[in-house]
């Protein structure tokens, strides 16, 4: 990131009419205040990332021993499609909505998002979507159990008729993440303070630009698909029933073009977060920052023609699977660029380990494992032996958890202090992402072998032969579970009390957010400040 | 100025509302765009040579073996079966088969065949000149037939490929063809069923 100068010239509330925050629940209903609206944002995915977590040690409990022991396997598949369902749209994309409220007006110089009424609206109808979502959990019939893909006709033709709340739920959350979408695109091409030219943006703001311009493209698209479900679900089509003409393969290739973008959506922003704290600690600048950008925007690109290496056994000719086997592999060399740049802003650098900086490490290792795994369930002969097994688990729990969820985790550590004006407690921060660090990897790294072995996915029992590593993924999963306690205490305690923390928080931090006092004050550059 | 920004963020409010609402349709797009796509590269194994074929000549060089399966989809309750399971044929030569059918249920019902090629890229290369799957067969209750086949493979064939599956799903048009009824005598002014 270009290093920025700022000439702040008043950051106390000029205007007497706007002093605080109303009192009461109405604050919160009401309020357009973007740090207000990205505090609910990230509460909300708190208490969805809790949720699915419970969802998740129910699965582990049961795969703790081979045989079927907790639930029924009916209900293992409804958990393990709301988990997945959950972590995705509830946990991840709403967390990532909620730190770009706080922060991207804060970093680019403006007063408030572009659009604040929208923003409350994009809010406030995510909590509907998953009440609608989690209560089909107590419909007759229980909730949806045909995996988080939805893959037709399991989910139409065969699936319980809680499904018609599933699809309702979804085209919720897909207009809040739109809307969500077209208001950060507006505040970043907008709302930019005098002399915040693009290439000046921190990356972080840099990425959630390209991450919105994904939503808007590929969120419609699964509103679309969800959409022809209904109408074959209710009004007698056949879009994917081939008794009606209809094509099963056709849902996979239009959820996958949704579902490829989907998870650069819940990565992208992370590249973002991790390009901030690196260079914070390491005290150095970010090692090539354009190309930061351009390979954020080549892998946003190259994301739209890669989707069928999700699908590459559905009987695809060799031709397809050539390409989108290379096309795949092609993504490795923007992300190759991107791990090379953090690791050389480390190097020579005069690093410390505070907990953001921790978290943002693990990233760059556990990120690249599962970029790895990726690579090899991207040759699509091999895929063959990989497709529907512990492997694919593996991998895209490496780039979610340790990916998604450890960047989220150390932008609150490393935002948390400007949030509520308190330092961090470094040894509580220390001590959750230890456990975590641990939890992570013996759940996960077993699933790997147990995967290549053959183990399906999305199954209750399994052979006896793979009991040791999924009693080890079960202990792991249950440390990782428990240990986010740990941050719901160390946020807790931060909000409620700690040492004072200063404007610039950390030693070797750049960038606008640094240059306002902490907490920072509830009306942020009403007067733009100017970026040299 | 601050109005100026006003102007400038709605427009670009609409222009990405516009492309989120034409991003829903071109979801919708997808549908007839696949089929093209499909077409045109005969990715799909769907886009077999009907009717008659003209065949140059047969090659008697080497033999492909054809080989017939046939699917049930669910609820489909007919016996149904090829009655030869594969053969060897020589490519540009024209050959005859049938498969078996069975209305076991006690009503009388239609169906249609719909058939599918593996490997796709000899769906092309397989000519029916007369298929059992071009028309809808109704059955009494209890009663079966043979339904012809008549196929040529093109001599053109790629070397390669020396075995192809020609499978049939056969599936249960009886409602749509109840439905049609109604409609043709609700047209002469009757109302049965």
């Amino acid at each position: 990131m270009a290093t920025v100068d700022v000439d702040l010239p008043h950051v106390k509330d000029e205007d007497p009419h706007h002093h605080g925050p109303a009192k009461g629940f109405g604050r919160w209903l009401y309020t357009t205040n973007h740090k207000d609206i990205g505090s609910m944002y990230l509460i909300f995915s708190l208490s969805m990332f809790m949720i699915g977590g419970i969802m998740a040690l129910i699965i582990r409990a049961e795969l703790f021993q081979p045989g079927l022991q907790l639930v029924e396997p009916n209900f293992f598949n409804q958990m393990t499609t709301m988990h997945g369902l959950i972590m995705v749209f509830g946990a991840v994309m709403p967390a990532f909505v909620g730190l770009a409220n706080w922060m991207i007006p804060m970093q680019i110089g403006a007063p408030d998002m572009a659009l604040p009424r929208m923003n409350n609206w994009s809010f406030w109808i995510l909590p509907f979507a998953f009440l609608i979502l989690l209560s089909s959990l107590f419909m007759p019939g229980g909730a949806p159990n045909f995996g988080w893909t939805f893959y037709a006709p399991l989910s139409t033709t065969y699936a319980p008729e809680s499904v018609t709340f599933f699809i309702f739920g979804v085209h919720i959350m897909g207009a809040s993440s739109i809307m969500g979408a077209i208001n950060i695109i507006a505040t970043i091409l907008n709302m930019r303070a005098p002399g915040m030219t693009l290439m000046k943006m921190p990356l972080f703001v840099w990425t959630w630009l390209i991450t919105a311009f994904l939503l808007i493209a590929v969120m419609p698209v699964l509103a679309g698909v969800v959409t022809m479900m209904l109408m074959d679900i209710h009004f007698g089509t056949s879009f994917f029933n081939a008794a009606g003409g209809g094509d099963p393969v056709l849902f996979q290739h239009v959820f996958w073009f949704f579902g490829h973008p989907e998870v650069y959506i819940m990565i992208l922003p992370a590249f973002g977060i991790i390009s901030e704290i690196i260079p914070t600690f390491a005290r150095k600048r970010l090692f090539g920052y354009s190309s930061m950008v351009y390979a954020v925007a080549s892998i946003a690109l190259l994301s739209f023609v890669v989707w069928a290496h999700h699908m590459f056994t559905v009987g695809m000719p060799l031709v397809g699977e050539v390409f989108f086997m290379f096309a795949t592999m092609l993504i490795a060399v923007p992300t190759g660029v991107k791990v090379f740049n953090w690791v050389a802003t480390m190097f020579r650098g005069s690093m410390t380990f505070e907990t953001p900086m921790l978290f943002a490490i693990a990233f760059v290792v556990l990120f690249t494992i599962g970029g790895f795994s990726g690579l090899m369930l991207a040759i699509a002969p091999a895929d063959f032996q990989y497709h529907d097994t512990y492997f694919v688990v593996a991998h895209f729990h490496y780039v979610l958890v340790p990916g998604a969820i450890f960047s989220i985790m150390a932008a609150t550590y490393y935002w948390l202090p400007k949030w509520t004006g308190h330092q961090l407690n470094e040894t509580m921060g220390k001590l959750h992402f230890w456990l975590s660090f641990v939890g992570v990897n013996v759940t996960f790294f077993p699933m790997h072998f147990v995967g290549l072995a053959g183990m399906p996915r999305r199954i209750p029992d399994y052979a006896l032969q793979f009991a040791d590593f999924n009693s080890m993924a079960s202990v792991g999963a249950f440390i990782f579970g428990f240990s986010q306690l740990v941050f719901i205490y160390n946020v807790i305690q931060n909000v409620r009390a700690g040492e004072k923390a200063t404007a610039q928080v950390w030693e070797g931090a750049h960038g606008l957010e640094w240059t306002i006092p902490s907490p920072a004050p509830y009306h942020t550059f009403s007067t733009p400040p100017k970026v040299g | 100025m601050a109005e100026q920004n006003e102007i400038k963020t709605n427009r670009l409010v609409v222009r990405l509302a516009t492309a989120a609402i034409a991003m829903f349709g071109f979801g919708f797009a997808l549908v007839p765009l696949y089929d093209v796509f499909c077409d045109i590269t005969g990715l799909n194994g769907k886009n077999f040579s009907q009717g008659p074929a003209e065949v140059a000549s047969v090659d008697r060089s080497r033999t492909v073996k054809v080989q017939f399966v046939t699917v049930n989809p669910a609820g489909m309750p007919w016996d149904f079966k090829p009655t030869v399971r594969s053969m060897r044929v020589y490519p540009g030569e024209d050959k005859h088969t049938t498969f078996y059918a069975k209305n076991s249920t006690g009503e009388w019902m239609v169906a249609q065949a719909v058939p599918s090629v593996t490997p796709s890229e000899a769906a092309p290369y397989l000519h029916k000149v007369n298929c059992f799957c071009f028309d809808r067969q109704p059955l009494d209750a209890g009663t079966d037939t043979e339904m012809p086949l008549l196929f040529v493979v093109d001599p053109e064939l790629p070397e390669h490929i020396s075995t192809i599956t020609l499978s049939y799903a056969l599936y249960d048009l009886t409602d749509d063809q109840k439905v049609a009824q109604l409609k043709l005598d609700n047209d002469k002014g009757r109302t049965s069923l």
